[in-house]
């Protein structure tokens, strides 16, 4: 009884983080059509923002929820006015673009930081379920993913804002002939993308040593949840964390890691053979 | 040849000898690579402050080969054939030392590699005083089961060095008694060790031994603290703390974790008090010591030693002055080479972190490299050129 709770939290923590890993690209790489592969070093600099400022005494919900969004989004709004703006809509120049960027963000990292591993304690003690220890982080972590999934809900579905920046996602000209400049509209995305980056970034920080080549560990897994997940944002989301959280667990509590590792990969190609427009291509069609 | 032999004697006193190094000073490797640079630096300042080799000074010839495995043989060819260095030490991961074993055997130029490794080497071309597996383990398996219990749980990077390791892990509990209850291996880039943690404590072990590497498995030891497991099951491990990764950790999280190794900051020595003066003399702080610094350093003296009792640079005369059983003491005690494998015979120190540092506990007096001595014969075999794989 214990352990199948135990397990319960470890997949709802499993589904997610991938949700966290996940929710930037999906915006920047779902919505806006921009493969960023230097999505994982927006998050490794989410999480150096938040060591930086808890070392310079700020408390670390601070540092997590608001210090690092915003310095991530304020990175990636120069990067998209730098480099990102004039490649919008060449898919493939944007991947070569962001792995330039990938590397100057890692080289820019280790000289600033160094190379040797850094990290913070997690804030929050562990606790005990009848025989069992569980990381109380685990609970935050999936608080903070299912308020996420709320807040882009609301910002989406509700906001004039989400209308209009989902309108100039699908028909730019349309947006542009009715006063908005999709420009700017960009813009704003980006920055939002890059700071759920650099949120995902901060808020695992304290789990894991830090690297520079950190965001490495995130890409393919960002990806692969992002596209098995298919055009809807959040239903994509959802359903390919859901899907790969509680797949990957599940091998790796019955067999072993690495186990765990390969069954969501073999998850993700039997899933893209049978749905190549991803779950919400052919489920939950229309839904946001 | 004949040039130089025509040369006058003073000419030929003030030649240098030269000295090739190669390590990771940048890219990813280079938490271990810099310090090691540092170390060899300074042993070839102190060497030639004290009057140089033979009458002649020391010349370091240096190359970065920035993380990146393709450089490794293409300076290893440089410092032989245009270089033409007395000697070679170098190299950090297993991967890099063969690429350049091969390049000094075939060229015949003496190499030294000085890093903890997985065990196995046998070439009469090379020498090596890190810390082997067997030798480490077996001081380490013991004195954790005797302060916790018998069942053993083990979680192991999933490579070369993790898999070796893990088996010799499991040989000496056994062999102590106690029984292996689990083993684990996990890629280098896991970081989630969540389903792990709850899995161990179905199974109920007395100790858990973590033979993980790197950044990604940096976060079991946070994971285990921050679930509340440290205080219920004790943790030990072969590999924490040689980059200075327990300095990362915090004492809440790092301390009562125990390791065994060569070297320690905290070793109260002479030798390692005046070690770490010089140190902190040249570089301002002595903070970036760690246990593969030490032992490039200790490669090095133990080059110069073997130079100066054989009176010459040439390769055979120095391979014959190391194979006398040549010992020298270095920051982390006596090291003796040991003819048979050209390993070090090493002092091992069982120690716990504490407070971010390691408080020695226990010191095992000059350790033999046996898991290498099991397969490894230079003086029957002189011709070897084999990592061996041991087999448990």
């Amino acid at each position: 009884m214990d352990l199948s709770f135990v397990i319960l939290i470890e997949m709802l923590y499993a589904v997610s983080s991938l949700i966290l890993i996940s929710a930037g690209l999906a915006v920047v790489f779902g919505m806006m059509k921009v493969i960023n592969l230097a999505h994982g070093e927006f998050m490794m600099m989410g999480g150096y923002a938040t060591i930086t400022a808890v070392n310079l005494g700020v408390n670390i919900f601070v540092a997590m929820l608001v210090i690092a969004p915003l310095t991530v989004g304020l990175i990636g709004l120069i990067v998209e006015r730098l480099v990102i703006r004039h490649l919008y809509g060449r898919l493939v120049d944007t991947m070569l673009a962001t792995w330039g960027l990938s590397l100057f963000f890692i080289g820019l990292a280790t000289m600033i930081f160094g190379n040797t591993t850094t990290g913070i304690s997690t804030p929050i003690p562990g606790f005990t379920v009848g025989n069992y220890q569980i990381n109380g982080y685990n609970f935050f972590i999936i608080v903070v993913s299912v308020l996420l999934l709320i807040a882009m809900r609301v910002v989406l579905k509700s906001t004039r804002a989400g209308l209009i920046a989902r309108g100039a996602m699908q028909q730019a000209d349309m947006a542009a002939a009715l006063g908005y400049s999709p420009n700017r509209i960009y813009m704003a995305t980006f920055f939002c993308g890059s700071a759920l980056s650099g949120l995902a970034g901060a808020v695992l920080a304290p789990l894991v040593g830090l690297v520079p080549t950190s965001g490495g560990a995130y890409i393919a897994k960002a990806f692969i949840t992002v596209i098995a997940g298919g055009p809807s944002l959040i239903a994509g989301l959802f359903s390919g964390a859901g899907l790969f959280g509680v797949v990957s667990q599940v091998f790796t509590f019955t067999i072993s890691p690495v186990m765990g590792e390969v069954a969501l990969l073999v998850a993700a190609v039997i899933l893209l053979r049978l749905l190549p427009q991803g779950i919400t291509g052919k489920f939950f069609k229309g839904k946001l | 040849m004949t040039g130089t032999a025509l040369l006058p004697q003073a000419v030929l006193a003030a030649d240098k000898i030269k000295l090739g190094s190669i390590l990771d000073t940048s890219g990813i490797f280079d938490a271990y690579g810099k310090p090691m640079d540092m170390a060899m630096r300074l042993a070839v300042a102190e060497i030639n402050a004290a009057g140089g080799l033979l009458g002649r000074e020391v010349e370091v010839v240096a190359y970065d080969t920035q993380s990146d495995m393709a450089l490794y043989s293409q300076y290893g060819q440089q410092l032989t054939r245009q270089d033409r260095v007395d000697v070679v030490h170098g190299g950090i991961l297993s991967a890099s030392r063969e690429a350049i074993r091969q390049t000094m055997r075939k060229t015949k130029t003496l190499y030294f590699y000085n890093v903890l490794y997985e065990g196995g080497v046998c070439d009469g071309n090379i020498f090596i005083n890190g810390v082997t597996p067997a030798q480490q383990v077996a001081a380490l398996v013991p004195y954790a089961m005797e302060k916790s219990g018998p069942k053993v749980y083990i979680l192991a990077a999933d490579y070369n060095y993790g898999q070796i390791t893990a088996r010799w892990i499991q040989k000496f509990v056994a062999d102590n008694g106690g029984e292996t209850v689990g083993v684990d291996f996990f890629p280098l880039d896991v970081s989630d060790f969540g389903s792990t943690i709850a899995k161990i404590q179905t199974v109920g072990p007395d100790l858990v031994i973590a033979p993980l590497v790197g950044g990604a498995h940096l976060s079991f030891f946070r994971q285990w603290a921050a679930a509340g497991m440290k205080d219920r099951i004790p943790l030990a491990s072969t590999t924490l703390g040689v980059g200075n990764e327990h300095k990362v950790l915090t004492p809440q999280e790092g301390d009562g974790i125990m390791v065994a190794y060569n070297y320690s900051q905290e070793l109260a020595t002479p030798a390692n008090t005046a070690f770490k003066e010089n140190w902190a003399a040249a570089y301002g702080d002595s903070g970036m010591i760690h246990e593969i610094a030490v032992s490039n350093y200790q490669g090095l003296l133990t080059w110069a030693a073997a130079v100066r009792q054989a009176g010459s640079i040439e390769r055979q005369a120095v391979i014959a002055a190391l194979e006398s059983g040549l010992s020298i003491e270095g920051p982390a005690g006596k090291i003796t080479i040991d003819p048979k494998t050209h390993h070090a015979v090493l002092d091992v120190h069982i120690m716990e972190i504490e407070n971010q540092g390691m408080r020695v506990v226990k010191t095992l007096p000059q350790r033999q490299p046996i898991d290498t001595q099991l397969v490894c014969d230079l003086q029957a075999n002189p011709g070897d050129n084999t990592q061996y794989e041991i087999q448990i």
